[in-house]
């Protein structure tokens, strides 16, 4: 055996079950420490907005909770694929411990949004091209739930669940390129790859501190649900 | 405290937001420790 990392020796429920266990602690550890952080330097340290005053709060985990939305939705389509062209078991349980934390994000960004919407916009909800296809986002992770729920066999249940995690997938970059693509009332990205973030360093530092919190969440809670689930079909 | 609460009267807003996030995170983790408890005492 050579010092590489045997990636297909984890590929193997049995052996990831105690991995998964220590990975899910830790990372739960984390998300508290970064949630504390994160919420002391949103309610303490950053200003108040000049024209959004205190309401513009609620960013600090609108963005992070839409970040997730996407993300969470990409690892899963991710992990459906290699499930469908390697048939490793492993897989289709990943992206079935991913979904409902990723519904659940996507249901946040848009209930965070509604409530911001309503003092800055006028509105609660508005069909706009950012906000029409975060809900599609949410119908195709409650579609992909559903599916997988229905087919009996956990075998033929993933890979029927994985054409459509796949397909979804071009929602994906409609949702992120939506602002630039249509005329929408939604504001345009304020954090991006290219440029440096047009906001206040605080605020700035307060949106990446939740982020974390909620990237650890999302990590221990699936690795939980994983772990469930490897013992419920093994 | 109460300044803090109303949040430039805003509170609503602010506090429904954070208020729905905890709970639902709060009661996903609890759904998965029951559901962790179950399979436990099951075998």
């Amino acid at each position: 055996m050579t010092t590489a990392i045997r990636w297909f020796w984890f590929a193997s429920p049995h052996t990831f079950f105690p991995v998964a266990g220590t990975i899910a602690r830790w990372c739960a550890v984390a998300a508290a420490v970064f949630a504390v952080a994160g919420l002391y330097v949103g309610f303490f340290v950053a200003p108040t907005d000049a024209q959004q005053g205190e309401a513009y709060r609620i960013i600090f985990i609108h963005v992070p909770a839409a970040w997730m939305s996407m993300f969470i939705y990409l690892v899963m389509a991710f992990w459906a694929a290699v499930g469908f062209a390697f048939n490793t078991r492993l897989s289709g349980m990943m992206s079935s411990a991913l979904a409902p934390t990723g519904a659940l994000f996507t249901f946040i960004a848009l209930w965070t949004g509604s409530l911001w919407g309503k003092p800055t916009w006028g509105t609660y909800w508005v069909w706009d091209a950012r906000l029409t296809s975060e809900l599609i986002l949410l119908f195709l992770y409650l579609g992909f739930m559903a599916l997988k729920a229905a087919i009996d066999d956990p075998r033929r249940a993933d890979r029927a669940g994985a054409v459509l995690a796949i397909v979804g997938a071009v929602n994906i970059p409609i949702i992120y390129y939506s602002v630039q693509w249509w005329n929408t009332l939604h504001q345009g990205a304020s954090v991006s790859f290219t440029k440096a973030p047009s906001m206040a360093a605080a605020m700035f530092a307060g949106m990446i501190l939740m982020a974390l919190a909620f990237w650890m969440y999302s990590i221990a809670v699936a690795l939980m649900r994983l772990r469930c689930i490897i013992k419920e079909r093994e | 405290m109460t300044e803090f609460m109303s949040m430039g009267g805003y509170g609503g807003y602010v506090w429904g937001s954070y208020g729905v996030t905890l709970a639902l995170l709060a009661l996903e983790v609890v759904f998965l420790i029951r559901r962790k408890r179950k399979l436990e005492t099951k075998t």
